[in-house]
């Protein structure tokens, strides 16, 4: 068997496989988008798990009343068709499916709400428990007969293609036609009740006041989840189900903000799984090591799922690990550089001579107390903007940077003004918040400012506070030596400021 | 079952001291069923016997006994498991990640085929439980870790990060066996009952290392029992108070694995994830007291194991994980109706409590009020339809209150047909109520400036909680601003004095 990608051969079986995987996937993930916003992704596993007493209660309950019909000799010709069904037939694992479903989710919510236990917890017990009961009704009774646990929780989705009907002359998979079934139903469901899936999704108060039957939403969520599961449980085992209830809708919600988007997202990052995790079975083995040896699909379908997962955790645009510390760097930096410019603006005002500036790069670095990587950085930045240029070792401010420095120092001492004013904050504190506070004043914040404080001259420490910022041109940029206090000259353009 | 002979000796020596328990776990253990066949373990019956009829006497006294060697070390290793997983499981609860366990469990199993893959390329026989349970350890500590990265990383929630892990986990674990398979069959057969365990089939050398893990465990918490508890209860006051608290929460996580990873190959996935959740959760029921909770924990972990083993063993077809399962929850549901601290039964009978005492109050403050403008020296007789009138009451209803304060000896039948009248302590008690009521509209009234008309119903839940160093305060407060009355009149009219109203 050939192992590498350029050497694969896809055949009719491949297709069939991975139509199997993506139908599952696709119904799946359906559903698990509302586990995930509700917060409930848990009760996949937990209902995955708990099914296992109502597909034996169904199974034991059917062989028996089908024992008892047999008993009665004159049966009215309906029944004793009933008689020759296969108590493993789909019907009647839904039904025991659904049952056992709802009543997961009705002890979980029960518990939780008499006795005030942690939701996961009574989760937890109610599953293992019922779980439990399950496997002891598969050994009491199902003896003899092709149903335990291996078999019902481990599907193997390599077997669909063993079963096939022909449909138009096109070998399709049993397996594929449940679960067809399955994704149309969730498919109607999650249309037909969009709205109120949304609203007592995220609102469930909100829902209840609008007419929407939020807990009805909730049962009927559980039910078809208990349902999916089953039907997906004989064609490709409980560990996919999870992984596909949970996994493609959390990623989706990475990439999107909006329902409907998520929606569409999960459903094809589910088939994305479905193809990839069939391809990763056949072909990494061979690359780890093992030529000639393929895995199980349904696992292989879990692993990229939690690939993809990763991927997009690390760079989602909005709300991927690296997209958002590069945000946060961003901020940082320009924090720092309104920071070198403030300070390089107040060695300014004082007047010293060149000779006994603190300016050199490692006493900026030193007096903003930033880390060596962004004060480097903030420097190159402000020097590729011509708002600080170096003569010698030191730095000096241009009048482009003096102009912006002025009303970062504007700023402060505004607020420094209206804390002393309005807030009555000990003349020792103000620099503290003053100093987070200039960082995030807009121009017309400003301005307000100023007005409330009636515009005063000098700040509580008795600096000056430089003017307000003017929109025109200033011809000549003065010397920073010569001068230690700012002329009131603006030439920012508007992008400049943040 | 085939554990060497000198192990087995070793082992015989314990035996007594573990027979109390045996026993107490066996009167709590739900009626057994049992094929009959010979006594000595699940291994020798027919897979297709079906029949059921009740364990023989003399089955009962062997396993009671712990005179089977097998039984034995079932017995005592999934009593230990269940004590060491009830007090970790404690915290766990405490710390609300009781499902924590049940990802961890399925994060082990990549581990545990990667081991035996490595072990196998290394040319050993990749079935050396050490290594085994070391490969289980690694990928359910990064299980542990991936979830905490997940949760403080992203905008995804904690029960995402637990399913995502759980599942991506387990999958790798699948695709790892699945290599496996395809490579030998044969050598992989013992790796998949980590998954579904084999309790009934426990060795002497699982008991051993349970043995060692609990003794490990229990010395950390109680070691480590302040911090933990302060860790569970309030972790920023831990921190500001200067306690290495990732450090802790670590340790803790690092308990919890080796519990895990341990009982886990012992007993089987869901068993470990019911003996981490349900024993803590059950013991929840009992105490408030930490240290309590632990020991009680502990002691129904313990007890579920030592009864669910034992009717395995005298119900050999019958697997003993899913019966040790049944027992705690059993233990569970007993203590979620009738236990002291916050079970059912607790919370019903003191609402019930409290609603007999709003009742009863408000039916004696209905009695003032209706006799209140009549001035009456006496005690007045108060006709049922006037009662009737005062509160939304049903006329059943006000029976059955009447009929209980007559039986407290509050109120007493008066001459007339369908009249009562306030004893003695009845009209004191009553006088106390009324007044908490007046008291607390006037200070709506006068403090709140909520409306006249609208203090009635707020006073109306409030004078049944009000303690006389409140009502002292209401006083001091009141009689600052309005001199009062010895009782003070209702603000709405019903009082007699006219000239009182000035006082609101």
């Amino acid at each position: 068997m050939s192992t590498t990608l350029a050497e694969f051969l896809w055949l009719p079986m491949d297709t069939q496989i991975v139509l199997v995987g993506a139908l599952c996937a696709v119904s799946c993930a359906l559903l698990g988008v509302f586990l995930v916003l509700r917060r409930m992704s848990m009760m996949g596993d937990a209902i995955s798990h708990a099914v296992l007493p109502g597909l034996a209660g169904a199974f034991l309950i059917t062989v028996w009343l089908q024992g008892c019909a047999r008993s009665i000799h004159a049966l009215p010709p309906w029944l004793s068709s009933l008689v020759d069904i296969d108590p493993r037939s789909g019907p009647i694992m839904m039904l025991g499916a659904a049952l056992v479903g709802v009543l997961t989710a009705l002890f979980t919510e029960w518990i939780h709400r008499a006795t005030n236990v942690d939701e996961g917890a009574s989760m937890g017990v109610v599953f293992t428990i019922l779980f439990a009961l399950g496997l002891i009704l598969l050994r009491r009774a199902a003896d003899g007969v092709d149903l335990d646990p291996d078999c019902v929780l481990n599907g193997e989705i390599a077997r669909a293609p063993l079963d096939v009907v022909r449909i138009a002359g096109i070998e399709t998979p049993r397996a594929a036609l449940s679960l067809s079934a399955v994704l149309a139903l969730n498919a109607a469901f999650v249309t037909l009740f969009y709205k109120e899936l949304k609203i007592s999704s995220f609102d469930p108060q909100l829902a209840t006041t609008l007419g929407i039957n939020a807990g009805a939403m909730h049962y009927a969520l559980m039910v078809l989840v208990a349902i999916t599961t089953v039907m997906s449980f004989e064609s490709v085992g409980s560990i996919l189900v999870i992984a596909m209830l949970i996994v493609p809708p959390a990623t989706a919600h990475l990439l999107t903000d909006r329902l409907g988007t998520m929606i569409v997202v999960s459903a094809a990052l589910a088939v994305a799984c479905a193809v990839g995790g069939h391809l990763a079975a056949i072909v990494v083995p061979g690359m780890l090591g093992y030529p000639g040896v393929s895995t199980s699909t349904a696992g292989m379908m879990g692993v990229v799922s939690g690939a993809l997962f990763f991927v997009v955790m690390l760079l989602a645009p909005r709300h991927g690990v690296l997209s958002r510390a590069l945000r946060r760097a961003g901020l940082h930096v320009n924090i720092v550089r309104e920071d070198i410019i403030a300070l390089l603006y107040r060695i300014d005002e004082r007047g010293l001579p060149s000779s006994h500036r603190p300016a050199a790069p490692s006493a900026i670095r030193r007096a903003i107390r930033a880390p060596r990587w962004s004060g480097w950085l903030a420097l190159a930045s402000l020097r590729s903007n011509r708002w600080v240029e170096r003569r010698g070792t030191h730095y000096h401010l241009t009048a482009l940077g003096r102009d912006r420095a002025a009303q970062i120092v504007r700023s402060h001492r505004l607020w420094e003004t209206y804390l002393d004013r309005h807030i009555a904050v000990p003349s020792d504190h103000l620099h503290g918040p003053a100093e987070q506070l200039e960082h995030v004043t807009t121009p017309a914040l400003l301005d307000e400012l100023a007005e409330s404080v009636e515009n005063p001259p000098r700040d509580p420490h008795g600096s000056v506070i430089p003017p307000a910022a003017s929109r025109t041109a200033a011809p000549t940029a003065p010397d920073p030596d010569a001068s230690p206090r700012p002329t009131p000259r603006r030439d920012v353009p508007p992008d400049n400021r943040r | 079952m085939s554990a060497p002979h000198s192990v087995r000796h070793h082992s015989r020596a314990a035996a007594p001291f573990w027979l109390p328990l045996a026993l107490l776990g066996l009167a709590c253990a739900p009626p057994a069923w049992s094929d009959g066949g010979s006594p000595s373990g699940p291994a020798l019956r027919s897979i297709t016997d079906n029949s059921l009829r009740l364990p023989t006497l003399r089955q009962i006294a062997r396993v009671i006994t712990l005179s089977d060697y097998n039984t034995r070390v079932v017995i005592i290793g999934v009593s230990l498991l269940g004590a060491t997983s009830g007090m970790i499981g404690s915290f766990l609860l405490l710390r609300k990640r009781a499902l924590i366990g049940d990802a961890l469990s399925h994060a082990t199993l990549p581990g545990i085929g990667l081991a035996f893959l490595v072990a196998t390329a290394l040319g050993g026989s990749g079935k050396s439980l050490p290594l085994l349970l070391l490969g289980g350890t690694v990928t359910g500590v990064l299980g542990v870790v991936t979830i905490l990265a997940i949760v403080h990383l992203t905008r995804v929630k904690e029960d995402a990060a637990l399913g995502i892990v759980l599942s991506v986990f387990f999958a790798a674990g699948v695709s790892i066996l699945g290599v496996i398979q395809n490579l030998s069959s044969g050598h992989a057969a013992g790796l998949s009952s980590f998954i579904y365990g084999k309790t009934a089939s426990m060795m002497f050398s699982d008991a051993l290392l349970i043995a060692v893990a609990a003794g490990l465990v229990a010395l950390t918490c109680v070691l480590l029992l302040k911090e933990f508890t302060l860790l569970c209860f309030d972790t920023s006051f831990a921190a500001a108070q200067g306690w290495p608290v990732v450090a802790l929460d670590m340790v803790l996580m690092a308990t919890i694995v080796i519990v895990t990873v341990i009982g886990l190959q012992a007993v089987g996935l869901i068993l470990m994830v019911a003996l981490l959740v349900i024993p803590a959760a059950a013991a929840r029921f009992w105490t408030h007291h930490l240290p309590s909770m632990l020991l009680a924990a502990a002691g129904i972990g313990a007890v579920s194991g030592c009864a669910g083993a034992a009717v395995s063993a005298l119900t050999p077809r019958m697997p003993a994980g899913a019966i040790i399962v049944i027992v705690a929850g059993l233990f569970f549901t007993a203590s979620m109706l009738f236990g002291p601290a916050g079970g059912m039964m607790a919370r019903w009978s003191a609402h019930r409590r409290l609603s007999r005492r709003v009742g009863r109050q408000h039916l004696l403050r209905a009695f003032f009020e209706l006799a209140e403008p009549h001035h009456a020296a006496a005690p007045r007789a108060i006709a049922l339809e006037a009662l009737l009138a005062v509160r939304s009451w049903s006329a059943g209803e006000l029976r059955r209150l009447i009929r209980r304060a007559a039986r407290d000896g509050v109120v007493q039948p008066a001459a007339t047909r369908d009249a009562w009248l306030l004893t003695p302590e009845g009209a004191a008690a009553a006088w106390r109520v009324t007044r908490n009521h007046r008291l607390w509209e006037l200070y709506l009234i006068t403090h709140a400036d909520v409306a006249p008309s609208h203090v009635d119903r707020d006073a109306d839940a409030v004078e049944h909680v009000l303690d006389p160093a409140m009502i002292a305060e209401l006083e001091a407060l009141l009689a600052r601003d309005a001199p009062l009355l010895v009782q003070p009149p209702s603000p709405h009219g019903l009082s007699p004095a006219p000239a009182a109203h000035g006082a609101a």
